[in-house]
Parts: structure tokens; sequence; C-alpha cells
């Protein structure tokens, strides 16, 4: 399939929170744009050669959107390339991704953006934004060269993975970033009251002899950061936020018209501490220790938290304190997990399996369809800016970045099925509801399950 | 041959646990009172093959046990490698220096490779928690004992604390037994607390607030559906130690002072050291144990520590048999199975 031809998407249920649009419909795409997106196009209005998918029963949303992956390269092929980070975020649905910048060498000048650019380019799938390091080298001592970056292409800033920890380097970064319009985008985590904790301080720590990472250590560096926006006028996005209390601090600063912004990741949303102690079928075991315990694939940071803290992001989530879902894609190499809990890297591969993990809040009546697709789509666009304005939405004229969802589709996690390098997760071989069934990125399908847009289309989109 | 050189020994198929699926011992949560039951009777049939003259038994001739310890040890480590060879087993011993694990080989390989040298059983120490777990379900064949896990877990010692207070008392149900000390990284008292707690003891924690875990600090452990919600946590050692039937002080190790748990080792022995004092507010004849090395002076005083009530000694000479017991349970050639297939 050529990127031109024309495709109509029928009979699904085109669900665009941006304009408000729930209802059943068609999306004509044409030129790699979206040409009509309403009610049923007649067979006249149909242009010759067009590509029919039958949707009924079927979501179409815009093209989700991750605000946070890692896609390891350069530096660390071996986890992931932006190659094959690419074809996981489109399985997953994603047709925009920000790849974070502890990359090696780090993505703190603009050859490496270059680099990058360049290999999202070649891959050839969805749209790749970088996102430029805080500080040289992500060592937390001296600022990188923020305007170069963004002339570069780089969306934000963070030395993710790691905070910045020095604060008054946070002031300046976060005063000297707001006349580019950018966000510092920060890893909140005071690493002196986390230092080699590999899970949450708490009920599971005590359990399992391990050092814990409290609450208080991501909420000390959220309640700092506030401020220090607060009196820069920089502009905040806090990373992956995992606790109760940074909900309830980001709560509070939206009320007094902050402009902070925070994401969450869909693990954080649906696991609790307790995948830690091994799961089966059914979900986190508890009892008494098997062999299973110490799942290192559940080891990831900020560590999954308690049910308190699960429901608490869900709240957040649902009324608007947390803008955007991250996946905080973190794909490792099999052997980086096959060690103790200790020594394991933290991480998870999160794009192939967030939509039908987080489906399930949906069917729990925790959140509704709208405000899922929402904070997949239109929330984390916003944070993009003016530049990216066209995405996150299916208006008329707009990319035709599209996903189609199967809403009631069960499938079992395997994970050597895959696109992604990165095969840990602690989701193998649970059963999902909810699948992704094909992806549309600038008017091409980069991924389909579906037979009457598969094979072709997938192979020459990889070609 | 059979076991019957093991008199007294009761069957290990009296008791579903042991007798049926069990390959490893990892930790006490998941031992019922039949099982500890079934371990402390073997253990006395053990304890009678020690106290013979030729204390050497052929039950467990063939079997091949390797102790690998990533951590110091010295009663552990000599103890099982004693019950080992009381029981005519063949005991190699590895340690992280000077194995291949010193020149960069993962655990996992490490592991994979003893077990296809003909490992029956493999006794692990590892200073991370859970080590015993990963290596656990990482092997199809082994058995594997877990010989103390970073602060997770030291289920033998545990097993031998729980029989010599046995010995002592005759039973441990209904008494108060109260450990002392840096609960928040001790394997010891984190298996104790399943033993005893199973045995029906009473236990009590004591500690300055930034030695203990969280959960003990603020409360929230005594949440429903919590085995050990019934656990007393007490700042005070005065307090704490009012009526116990049994005291263990813990070992404090100097890092604690460098990390700034406690300010120094002299006010963290003024405040907490098991002295003859605060011995006399426990019950007349309280028993006191040690998992060692100690630290005299620091938690316990040299005063208690070779008094009278101290049984540190007998619990070290009760650790062989303990392992005797275990490695018994688990690899008994009339089971045929567990370490006997390959």
């Amino acid at each position: 399939m050529i990127a031109n031809e024309p495709l109509l998407i029928r009979g699904a249920r085109l669900i665009d929170p941006s304009t408000g649009m729930d209802m059943i419909g068609d999306i004509l795409v044409m030129d790699g744009n979206i040409q009509r997106a309403g009610s049923a196009i007649r067979n006249g209005d149909v242009p010759s050669g067009c590509r029919v998918i039958e949707a009924s029963g079927l979501l179409a949303c815009p093209g989700f959107i991750d605000l946070h992956v890692h896609f390891r390269e350069p530096g660390y092929e071996d986890k992931e390339t932006i190659a094959t980070g690419s074809l996981a975020a489109a399985r997953g649905g994603f047709t925009t991704v920000c790849c974070m910048p502890n990359t090696d060498p780090a993505m703190d000048n603009a050859s490496v953006v270059d680099y990058v650019l360049r290999r999202a380019r070649e891959a050839d799938l969805i749209r790749v934004l970088p996102i430029g390091c805080v500080t040289k080298g992500r060592e937390g001592k001296e600022l990188a060269e923020l305007w170069e970056l963004s002339q570069a292409g780089a969306v934000g800033f963070s030395d993710d993975g790691s905070p910045v920890a020095d604060p008054n380097l946070m002031r300046q970064a976060l005063a000297y970033s707001s006349s580019l319009g950018l966000p510092i985008i920060q890893h909140a985590e005071d690493p002196n009251l986390s230092q080699d904790a590999p899970v949450n301080e708490g009920e599971l720590s005590n359990r399992l002899g391990l050092r814990g990472w409290p609450a208080a250590a991501e909420e000390t560096m959220v309640a700092r950061d506030i401020a220090l926006a607060q009196l820069t006028g920089g502009q905040l996005h806090l990373a992956h936020l995992s606790t109760a209390g940074s909900v309830n601090l980001v709560r509070q600063a939206k009320e007094r018209n902050q402009p902070i912004t925070a994401e969450v990741t869909p693990h954080h949303l649906t696991l609790n501490e307790r995948w830690v102690q091994g799961h089966d079928e059914e979900g986190p075991l508890s009892g008494p220790l098997t062999s299973t315990a110490y799942d290192t694939n559940a080891k990831v940071n900020p560590p999954l938290r308690t049910e308190r803290d699960v429901a608490a992001l869900i709240t957040g989530l649902r009324d608007g304190t947390i803008d955007a879902i991250a996946t905080d894609h973190a794909p490792h190499v099999v052997t980086d997990k096959l060690v103790s809990l200790n020594d394991a890297a933290f991480g998870i591969s999160g794009l192939e399996t967030a939509l039908g993990a987080l489906m399930g809040l949906v069917r729990q009546s925790d959140l509704t369809l709208n405000i899922l697709v929402e904070r997949l789509t239109a929330g984390p666009a916003r944070l993009l800016g003016e530049k990216y304005a066209s995405l996150g939405t299916i208006r008329e004229g707009g990319t035709a970045d599209i996903v189609l969802v199967d809403p009631d589709r069960e499938w079992v996690v395997r994970v050597g099925e895959f696109a992604s390098k990165g095969k840990n997760t602690p989701l193998e071989g649970m059963t999902l509801r909810g699948m992704v069934v094909a992806t549309i990125s600038g008017g091409r399908i980069v991924h389909s399950v579906l037979l009457d847009a598969q094979p072709m289309a997938v192979g020459e989109a990889n070609g | 041959m059979t076991t019957s050189s093991v008199r007294q020994a009761p069957s290990a198929d009296q008791v579903s646990l042991v007798g049926g699926t069990r390959r490893h011992i990892l930790d006490l949560d998941d031992f019922s009172t039949q099982e500890l039951d079934l371990v402390m009777k073997t253990t006395d049939a053990m304890a009678e093959v020690l106290g013979r003259e030729i204390k050497k038994v052929p039950t467990l001739r063939g079997k091949i046990i390797i102790t690998l310890f990533y951590e110091a040890s010295t009663r552990t480590r000599v103890s099982f490698e004693e019950a080992g060879k009381l029981l005519s087993a063949d005991v190699i011993n590895v340690s992280a220096s000077g194995s291949s694990a010193e020149k960069g080989e993962s655990l996992l390989n490490t592991v994979r490779t003893l077990q296809a040298t003909g490992a029956d059983l493999i006794v692990v120490r590892h200073p991370h928690s859970g080590a015993p777990y990963f290596i656990a379900r990482n092997l199809e064949h082994t058995n594997v004992i877990n010989g103390g896990d970073g602060w997770h877990a030291h289920p033998t010692q545990a097993l031998l604390d729980l029989y010599t207070i046995n010995q002592h008392l005759n039973q441990i149900q209904g008494t108060r037994v109260v450990i002392v000390g840096d609960i928040l990284h001790s394997r010891v008292a984190r298996s104790n607390l399943w033993g005893l707690t199973t045995s029906g003891a009473q236990v009590v924690l004591c500690a300055p607030p930034t030695l203990l875990p969280q959960e003990y600090l603020d409360g929230s452990y005594k949440r429903e559906g919590n085995p050990l919600a019934a656990v007393e946590v007490e700042t005070s050692i005065d307090r704490a130690i009012e009526g116990a039937d049994v005291v263990m002080p813990l070992r404090l190790q100097v890092e604690r002072q460098e990390t700034g748990l406690i300010p120094t080792l002299r006010e963290y022995s003024k405040m907490y050291q098991v002295n003859d004092e605060r011995l006399a507010r426990a019950k007349p004849d309280a028993l006191v144990l040690h998992p060692g090395p100690m630290n005299e002076g620091v938690e316990i005083s040299p005063q208690v520590a070779h008094g009278g009530q101290a049984l540190i000694e007998e619990q070290v000479h009760n650790g062989v048999a303990v392992r005797m017991a275990l490695l018994y349970l688990l690899m008994q050639p009339s089971r045929g199975r567990g370490g006997g297939q390959r």
C-alpha cells in the first residue's frame, strides 16, 4: 500500500475526545490526511480503488501518543532499536512517541538528536520525537545546550532514569527552558531516600527483606519542584507519578492554577507491589512465597506501589490531575532480568500491553472510555505544544494517525510475540481483554491483524 | 541401605507437606505446625546420632551436597558440612571468592553448572534477598536450602532456635519471645517471626525506630489478613523484656553507626544491651539465645553471654542436628525423589 492510497474505515465507533466526537461513522483517509470523519460516507463519495476496512464493532481513535519511551538507541541496541521500538509502538497503537535521552552517548547535543531522528526516518513507521537531556551527560552538574537541542527538534528536556537532584540546577533549568517554551520533565526521586532500593517501602519491602523506596522519596521531590516551578515560571512536567501523595501535591498545584503537568504509566495504574511476589494467571500471589517470588520483571522505577496508591492514581487520572498516560517503555535484554532482584535492571516493556491492560480499568468502571482515550491522545498532545497541534485528534484535514481497537477481543500476553526486543513484562501469560487491531500512521497501515488490511500493508510499511 | 540406622526418625510420609511436594527450604512462611513438628521430631533422632560414640550413619551415602556461600559464615557453613558428612553425603564447599563467580560468572550460570555436575542439593547463602528463590526456580533437579539471604530469611537458624526453646520449655505455644536489636536488617528475626508465630509464641520486636521496618514503625502491619499482625512492637527494651520467656538479642553491625541509623554503639549499648539488670525483668530463668556472632559489650553484656541463662553454644550444637534432619527429610533415598532424579 502506498502512502497516498485512499483508505476508508467503515462503521467504527469514532471516539475523539479532542472534539467530543463519539459516534458510529466512517473515516476517509487520502494523501496521508483525514479527508472526512463522521457520519457514514455514501458509496458514491468513496474514491475508486479505495481500500476499505470494515470496522463495525471496533473503536477508531486518534493514534496514541506516548510521552515517555526508551528506545535505547544509540548505545544499547541489544535492548531495543528505534526500528524495533517503533514497531512495538505501532503494535500498541502509538503513532507518536517521545524518546528519553538516557542513551550512550546521552542525547545532550544536537548531533545525537539528529542521529535519532535519522534512525526514526529510516524505520519509517511512526513519529519519534526526541527529548533532550537537561544536563550534560545526564550528570546533573551543568545544563546541556537546551536552545540548540530545541532547534534540533527536542520536544522537552529530561535526565530521566535520574532526577535533576541539585535544587539550584533544577531552578536554573526551569528558568532557562521557560524562554524555549519546552518543559523540564522530572523523574521525581530523591536518591538519598531511595538508594539501592528495588521495591516500594512498606509491607512488601519488609516481607521480602528488601530496602524500601519510600513514597516520600518521590513526594519530597515533587513538592520541591512545584515550588521551583512557581519561583521560575518554568514549565514542569512530572514523569511517571506513582504515589497518592504525589497526586495530591499536583492536584493542589493545579488548584492554584500552576501550569504543572503530569503523567502516569499503565503499570502504576493496574499493578500493585504484590506483583513482585510473583503471579499466576489470576493475578499476584499472596500467602507464603513460592519460587516465583522476587519477580524481576515487576521491578520498575518508581516501584509498583500499594493498592491505595493505585486507586489514587486512577482518581487523579480521572479528575484531570494527571494529564497523560505514558508507558515508560523500558526494554531490557533477558539477562538483565535473569539475576537476583537487587541486581536486576529496572523497567517494564510496556508499549504492546498498554491498551489491553488499561481497558480493564474501563470495564471495572474506574475510567470512562472517553477519559482513557483522552489521556492517550489529546492529553499528551497538549503537552507537545502548538507545533504538534494536529496530533491526538481525528479532525478533517489533520494527519491520519488512527488506531483501531477491538474492545472485547481477548488475548494472552506472550512475550515471544512482542516486536520489542524487551521481553520484560510481569504480564506474561495474563489474559487481557481489548486489543489494538490496526494502527494507521500518516495514512499508512503500519500494524494490523485485520484480514482486510493486513499482509500487504505491513510488509510494505516495513519496506 | 536403609534409613534404619537413624532410629526414631518419623517417616516423612506421615506429614503431607514434607512427604509430598517440598523440594526446597527457602523460609518458614510455608511451614505448617505439623511440618515444624516433624522437623523437631526428626531433629531429636539426629541429636541421638550426634550423641553416639561413632556419630556417623550411611543414610545419604552417594548424595552430593554443595554449599555455595557468597558471604562469610562459620557456624552455618560448618554445621551444614558436618551434617552432610555425618549422614555420609559428599559435601563440597564453594565460596564466591576463588570460584568462577570471581571471574564474573552469573549466579544463574554458576548454579546451573553445579546442577550439571550432579549436585543433589545446594545450600546457598547470598547477600541479596531472594537469591535462593531465583536459584530454586531455575533448577529442575537440585534441592535448595536457604542458608541466609540478605535481610530476608535464615530458616535453618530459626528452626534451631525453635528446637532449642522447645528443649528447655517443652513448648512454644504461649511463650513470650523478645527479639531485640537490628530488626530491619535481620534475616534471623524475619524467619523466627514465622516459626515462632506458627508455633503459637507471642513475639515482641524491640529496636530503636531507625532499625525497625517502616510497617512496624507506623503500625500498618496490623492489617487484616496479615499472619504476623499479632506481633508486638516496642521501642523500650525495659517494657519489651517484662515477663519474657526468651530473650534474643541480635548482632548489631558496626555499619549501622556509619550510615547514621544509630548515633554511636555506645549509646546503642546503653539503650538496648541485654544485661543482667534488664534480664532480671524477664521471667526467672528466661532463656537467652543469640544467633551469633556476638558483639559482646554491644547488644549483649559479657555477663549475660557467658551466664547461666545463655544457650548460645547449645544453639550451635543443635544447629548440626537440625540441619541433619533437614537434609534427611529433603533427600532420604526412600522417598525416591528430590535429589535422586536427574
